[in-house]
């Protein structure tokens, strides 16, 4: 046996290199989870293969940077993103060496970079004789000068073209240009006119340069800025443009719910020995217990029925409804799924068949968007389910109790209100409006436990909670 | 009071938990030969995968190998082992696996056993003492005797640990394991290290190469992802697919194998419940080559098609299909013939 020390700690070579540091960086602001550790591991791996093979160094980063199938992607994405322009300025340098004339300038401009002296106006040069290569590695070290990795929001675009901007030297060339124009000779307006006209060029790149920026480093923020938005809004007031975008979200924060409650799914239960198990630990001491076992018992995943109002404006709520529940069966078990406007049919086999997106569709369209009649969808449901309710079933019923002043058969609510766990009525009317009109809320509400206001993402993530919370 | 001397303490055996004194497997020169010796070994193998055994091998990080039914994930490990020429130690993963047979066990039949029939012994070593201390005192001088290397029953992991050479371990479907086992696992696949209470922490003599498999039927903690790399296999590419066939089915035609191939690759496009995996079309391979068929026929596909699907309804489903995706199987080999 060799007495190296393992190659875990070779510290010296696990610090990232700097375009890897940046990169890492791109890869949290796109949404991967990168730790610490992970970091280490990629500049190790790194180390090992090196940036000349464009193909191996994204198998490897993939290898230690993403860790399942939505990671992949988003890797994949930001990998090419980030490493287009990586190669975008070596282009440019590659250039610099193919015309040595102007290699000089370039180092001067990189040194007026690095030590933010003016000295003689580099920028001024550049524009003169229009060297575009120097100019674009110009303004990728300006942009690297100013920290444009730390471009958080877009409202931050302007700010940061205006700082790498003066950084390479605008305000020179913008006193030369006024000071050209002042002198007035003709000569000296058109090569005025000139580097204003390139100098509005440089502006552009800039912009492009801040906006890849952004995309690189500043989506997370407004990602979550955007998230937040989401799920504080009404679900039926939000544009159809982000129901997208909801409908990821719906999924990430089902995930996180169901990790919570998958965890603890077997409580102790104190006092009972479990004889079996006792024996069988202390088997090594000749069966004498010293170590003792109780008998566990499994929790029970909540049963669920869902019904939902799918008439319009409720529609919306049900679909997300719908959508989170489904997302959850990890946690939940035998999810039963009706839909109702004036009579109420079973959508459970539609819905695990197509997925929720499609099969929501394809069922608002045959129920169409009548009047809403909870009498009659109620009738439906004890004729044809009311004997599958247990003990166990939790049933949540979304929907505005609006019967257009039809009878609400709260009778059957009652009865259903017997047999089941309990029910939870979601209403996405603000709690003012229940009880107004023709809502048959009040007369529905002693049978819930509860009724609860349900009009937004974090209403409905409120909901699951405290489904699974109650089951425990 | 009696002042106590230095007891003699003669360790049991030399199964004393060992320093941090592990040295690797002989480095893998590139990802050329990882190719090269896994083609030998029979598995023809993608460059991500490669690139994922270099990598793994060089970092000495284990591996978690994710991916659908079926398209060599088992099989990469033996290839692994065969090519390395190291022993393939395997452990099945599934609801209720522990400790006791995934690490160790201790032999308690034995040590029943060997304290009945020692009894005499012990007697004859404590006679002497006139106290109860001193007696105590005298069977401490011989340590742990009865949890000791001798009484210890290796599983898996800890055989895998043991290996003199080093070893290729595969966890296979880890994530039919509890989330407590997962959590158990943590140790092992950080430090190749094992603690037993009564002995001490195990450090591996040589790194063994570990390869997790999973099949994604649920989500695996963030703290075991950290600690692997993660290698994502999918369906092989027509070109790649028609390559692991020709070199697990040597008889096939040329022409047989491209249609094959490209029927396949027309299936798993449609909406099915399980899609045919790549042991599925070797599968397949096998059969049209035992039918002594030379090309592809819509009657022997229909004939053959429960080799490739699994399950009634997709069987339905694919059968409104097979003239027109043969036809277009018939047609794509024509052309690039």
């Amino acid at each position: 046996m060799s007495d190296a020390s393992p190659r875990h700690f070779d510290a010296p070579r696990a610090q990232p290199s700097e375009p890897l540091r940046r990169f890492l960086q791109v890869a949290r602001g796109a949404g991967l989870r990168v730790s610490a550790a992970e970091g280490i591991d990629a500049a190790r791996a790194v180390d090992l293969v090196g940036y000349h093979d464009r193909t191996l160094l994204k198998d490897t980063l993939a290898l230690v940077l993403a860790k399942t199938p939505e990671e992949k992607a988003l890797y994949d994405e930001a990998f090419e993103l980030y490493f287009r322009r990586a190669e975008f300025a070596k282009a440019a340098s590659l250039d610099n060496a193919e015309a040595p004339a102007h290699a000089g300038q370039a180092g001067a401009a990189d040194r007026a970079d690095e030590t933010g002296s003016s000295g003689p106006a580099p920028l001024l040069q550049l524009l003169d004789s229009d060297d575009r290569a120097t100019l674009a590695s110009a303004l990728e070290s300006a942009a690297r000068a100013i920290g444009i990795e730390k471009i958080r929001l877009f409202t931050q675009k302007n700010l940061y073209i205006r700082q790498i901007l003066d950084r390479m030297g605008l305000r020179e060339v913008e006193a030369q240009i006024a000071a050209l124009r002042a002198s007035g000779g003709a000569d000296d307006d058109e090569r005025a006119q000139r580097l204003s006209a390139r100098l509005e060029r440089l502006r552009d790149a800039a912009r492009d340069h801040v906006e890849r920026a952004l995309l690189l480093y500043g989506r997370a923020e407004t990602e979550q800025l955007r998230e937040r938005m989401l799920k504080s809004a009404r679900l039926a007031n939000i544009d159809p443009s982000q129901h997208e975008r909801i409908r990821v979200l719906v999924r990430k924060m089902a995930k996180r719910i169901a990790t919570r409650y998958a965890i603890q799914r077997r409580k102790r239960q104190r006092g009972q020995l479990d004889v079996r198990r006792t024996l069988r630990r202390n088997m090594g001491w000749g069966g004498v217990p010293f170590v003792t076992a109780w008998k566990q018992r499994r929790i029970e995943k909540p049963r669920v029925m869902v019904l939902c109002d799918v008439s319009g404006s409720v529609a919306w709520v049900a679909q997300f409804l719908l959508m989170f529940i489904y997302a959850l069966t990890e946690v939940l078990s035998d999810i039963r799924s009706f839909v109702y406007t004036s009579s109420l049919i079973e959508v459970s086999e539609i819905l695990e068949r197509n997925g929720i997106d499609a099969a929501i569709a394809q069922v608002t369209d045959t129920m169409a968007f009548g009047t809403s009649n909870y009498g009659t969808s109620l009738e439906d449901f004890e004729a044809g389910w009311m004997r599958e309710v247990t003990s166990k079933t939790t049933v949540i019923i979304l929907g505005d109790a609006r019967g257009n002043d039809t009878d609400p058969r709260t009778d059957i609510v009652e009865r259903l209100a017997q047999r089941a766990k309990r029910i939870v009525w979601l209403n996405p009317e603000p709690r003012s409006a229940w009880g107004s009109g023709d809502s048959d809320m009040y007369r529905y509400a002693p049978y819930c436990t509860p009724a609860r206001v349900c009009s937004t993402l974090n209403d409905l993530e409120r909901v699951i909670t405290d489904l699974l919370d109650r089951a425990r | 009071m009696q002042p106590c001397g230095p007891t003699a303490l003669i360790p049991s055996e030399s199964f004393m938990p060992s320093s941090q004194t592990r040295s690797s497997l002989p480095p893998i020169e590139s990802i050329e030969s990882v190719l090269a010796g896994l083609g030998a070994a029979g598995y023809i193998a993608s460059r991500p995968i490669a690139t994922a055994i270099y990598i793994a091998q060089h970092l000495q990080k284990p591996i978690l190998v994710e991916g659908p039914a079926g398209v060599g994930k088992t099989e990469l490990a033996k290839s692994v082992a065969s090519w390395l020429a190291l022993p393939l130690i395997r452990m099945q993963c599934y609801e209720g696996l522990d400790e006791a047979k995934a690490l160790y066990e201790w032999k308690y039949g034995k040590q029943l056993l060997y304290t009945q029939i020692l009894r005499e012994k012990v007697g004859t070593v404590i006679g002497e003492t006139d106290d109860l201390a001193s007696a105590i005192r005298r069977l401490d001088a011989f340590g742990d005797i009865f949890f000791s290397k001798t009484f210890l029953e290796p599983r898996p992991l800890l055989r895998a640990l043991e290996q003199p050479q080093g070893a290729v371990l595969l966890i296979d479907e880890i994530d039919k394991s509890d989330q407590e086992f997962e959590a158990f696992l943590l140790e092992l696949l950080s430090d190749y290290q094992v603690s037993i209470p009564e002995i001490g922490s195990i450090t591996a003599a040589v790194a063994p190469l570990v390869l997790l498999t999973s099949n994604s039927t649920r989500d695996l903690g963030d703290a075991l992802k950290r600690r692997c790399l993660h290698l994502h296999i999918g369906f092989p590419d027509e070109k790649l697919e028609a390559r692991i066939i020709a070199s697990r089915v040597p008889g096939i035609e040329a022409r047989l194998l491209a249609q094959l191939v490209s029927f396949v690759q027309q299936l798993r496009a449609l909406d099915l419940k399980k899609q045919p995996s790549v042991s599925e079309s070797i599968d397949w391979a096998r059969v049209l080559v035992l039918l002594h068929a030379s090309v592809l026929e819509e009657q022997t596909v229909r004939d053959t098609l429960n080799v490739l699907l699994k399950f009634e309804s997709d069987i339905d489903a694919a059968r409104g299909h097979v003239a027109h995706l043969t036809q277009k199987a018939q047609q794509a080999v024509a052309m690039e013939g």
